[in-house]
């Protein structure tokens, strides 16, 4: 173990070295591997079946960097890892506030666009985003559905957002949160993605896309980003479905609600889903979980969008007005 | 002219008449107002702005127009802190001269849309204090507007209003052009001159109704010619207030239009702008 115990400074003197004890002992060590920066230089720790990053540069901030990793992986108390923020602001450091009052279009209520001011970890409170996704797995694939409401404080920019990007042919993201956020990072993914696809000669599986996402918004945190999204996907293993949001999470999962109006889903579909429904059934509990929540949350409404991800991709099942559904469930009564 | 904000005792910002101590505070932000507006037709596009540009309880110029023509056919709007606008606007064009130089031909409508998106992300940190609106034609001949949020988010719309008055003017537009909240209504395509009447209607409402807003209108308009010849046409500007003309001279085409001495480029068998100004009577 100790051979993996260095100290930034001597990461180019032991680049080989380094790596070929990874290689010899990768069988023998289970560790995790945390890429932490791609401006300071990479701890690394093995997972046997990962690839290796190693950037050796000569900085400073990634002696820090790297320090700081390193000690939250041996176990100490994890303080406050910031990465030195002097380039968001131009001028005095009074100015915190500044780049956060202005009226973002967002999915935040607006009270999340303060959560860059406040440097107290204890004092983060989890902020809402105002909307509704969701997407479950069952027998047949993998059910997105979300609502398409755009809020500015209180102020509705929007009823018609496209709040799934479509990643790739077989990939899809939701968003909710910031709403150039969502869309700028997943951007991005769809562009890793393909240059995976096109390095290893084969589609990136769900797990490997939605830890890209997460890695790549790890490195800002703390710094006022605002995503909570859904990686959707098949891949080899399956269907696949991970939570990811600009806090760091990444979690695997078989339903997930993310937004404001995420309780009034949930309620729904707890109560209907089984994992045999057929894929008629499980579009209609999509739809009418997100109707329910548009129904009762302010900042969700639109319409509702729904895909359905199954073995040969994704297809775009429907797009509803969430008024018209209304009076189609009103006539049911 | 050093834009400070004034901080009280808890923090928040103080009203402009206060007591007691204050707190001064450089900020590199300030907010020069304008309301900026598109259209999108099923073969043009309207932008249009007011040209007031003021800052607090000032107005720094009645004459400051907010439309800024990007290619033959596509036009940008851009509210919120002038500084930013100029700027952004400066670096938009050199983008495009990049991408002249370099791929041979002009950006589409999409394109530019995408990569404003990704100017305005890249100071995600230090945002451009910028609404931005672009208006124009797409590759296939239709109209576009693409709205964006002063961080970069986007998409494409039908209309959208943005800037100060944007709030006051949303609504009109989604009843009607969206034809929202109206029930047993014959959903009528937009005309050009019918899309024109309504934006001055709509402009002269924000303009009653925000301090922000007013003193004259400029109206931008792309379409497609049926003798596909380019022309850029300045009729004059509509002043809200005061209902005085301002035509430039040149030849007549009719006798409402007169040609300006710009540029002039020949494209045959493609798309093109007309700058229009309109005159009412």
């Amino acid at each position: 173990m100790s051979l993996f115990i260095f100290v930034g400074e001597y990461i180019s003197a032991l680049n080989h070295i380094f790596i070929d004890c990874i290689e010899c002992i990768k069988h023998y060590f289970n560790c995790a591997v945390h890429k932490v920066s791609q401006i300071g230089g990479a701890v690394i720790f093995c997972l046997h079946h990962q690839t290796i990053y190693c950037k050796p540069k000569k900085s400073i901030e990634r002696l820090l960097v790297s320090k700081m990793a390193l000690a939250s992986v041996l176990g100490s108390d994890y303080a406050d890892f910031s990465f030195d923020t002097d380039k968001s602001y131009a001028f005095g450091s009074g100015l915190a506030a500044e780049p956060t009052s202005i009226d973002n279009l967002s999915f935040a209520i607006k009270g999340a666009l303060g959560s860059a001011e406040q440097d107290d970890v204890e004092k983060k409170i989890e902020f809402l985003h105002g909307t509704t996704t969701l997407a479950f797995k069952f027998d047949h694939g993998v059910i997105v559905a979300v609502d398409s409401r755009a809020t500015a404080g209180a102020y509705i920019a929007s009823q018609t957002v496209k709040k799934v990007i479509e990643i790739n042919p077989y990939l899809l993201g939701t968003m909710a949160g910031g709403a150039a956020d969502c869309s700028f990072w997943e951007r991005l993914l769809a562009r890793q993605c393909r240059v995976y696809e096109l390095r290893n000669k084969e589609r990136i599986s769900v797990a490997a896309a939605s830890k890209l996402l997460a890695n790549m918004v790890y490195q800002y945190k703390g710094m006022g980003l605002s995503m909570g999204t859904m990686v959707c996907g098949w891949d080899k293993r399956g269907p696949g479905l991970y939570y990811v949001d600009s806090e760091g999470n990444r979690v695997c999962g078989d339903l997930f609600a993310v937004g404001s109006g995420s309780m009034y889903a949930y309620g729904v579909i707890d109560s209907g889903l089984r994992q045999d429904m057929s894929v008629e059934d499980a579009c209609e509990l999509g739809r009418r979980a997100i109707y329910q929540a548009t129904y009762r949350d302010a900042y969700s409404g639109g319409q509702v969008n729904l895909y359905h991800v199954h073995g040969e991709g994704w297809t775009r099942v429907s797009q509803d007005d969430v008024l018209l559904l209304h009076h189609k469930y009103q006539e049911k009564l | 002219m050093i834009s400070a904000q004034s901080f009280g005792e808890n923090g928040k910002m103080k009203d402009y008449h206060h007591t007691g101590p204050v707190e001064y505070r450089f900020s590199p932000y300030t907010f020069n107002g304008g309301t900026v507006l598109a259209v999108a037709g099923e073969d043009f596009a309207i932008v249009a702005s007011d040209t007031r540009l003021s800052e607090g309880y000032s107005i720094h110029s009645r004459d400051s127009p907010k439309c800024y023509k990007l290619t033959d056919t596509t036009v940008i709007g851009c509210s919120g802190f002038h500084g930013d606008c100029l700027t952004l606007t400066k670096i938009i064009d050199a983008r495009l001269k990049m991408y002249k130089h370099s791929n041979n031909k002009m950006m589409t409508s999409g394109a530019i849309a995408a990569m404003l998106s990704t100017i305005l992300y890249g100071r995600r940190f230090f945002p451009y204090y910028v609404y931005n609106i672009i208006g124009g034609l797409d590759e296939h001949g239709k109209g576009a507007v693409y709205s964006f949020d002063p961080v970069g988010s986007y998409q494409r719309d039908t209309y959208k209003a943005g800037g100060s008055a944007s709030a006051m003017l949303q609504p009109l537009l989604d009843n009607q052009i969206g034809f929202k909240n109206m029930t047993g209504v014959e959903h009528v395509p937009l005309s050009k001159d019918k899309a024109v009447q309504l934006v001055k209607d709509v402009f002269i409402s924000a303009a009653e109704r925000d301090v922000y807003t007013g003193d004259a209108l400029q109206i931008l308009g792309i379409f497609v010619d049926t003798n596909e010849i380019p022309r850029l046409q300045f009729l004059c500007i509509y002043q809200a207030d005061h209902w005085q003309e301002v035509s430039l001279p040149g030849g007549g085409l009719d006798d409402c239009a007169f040609t300006f001495s710009l540029r002039i480029k020949i494209n045959v068998g493609s798309i093109f702008l007309l700058v229009i100004w309109i005159h009412v009577q």
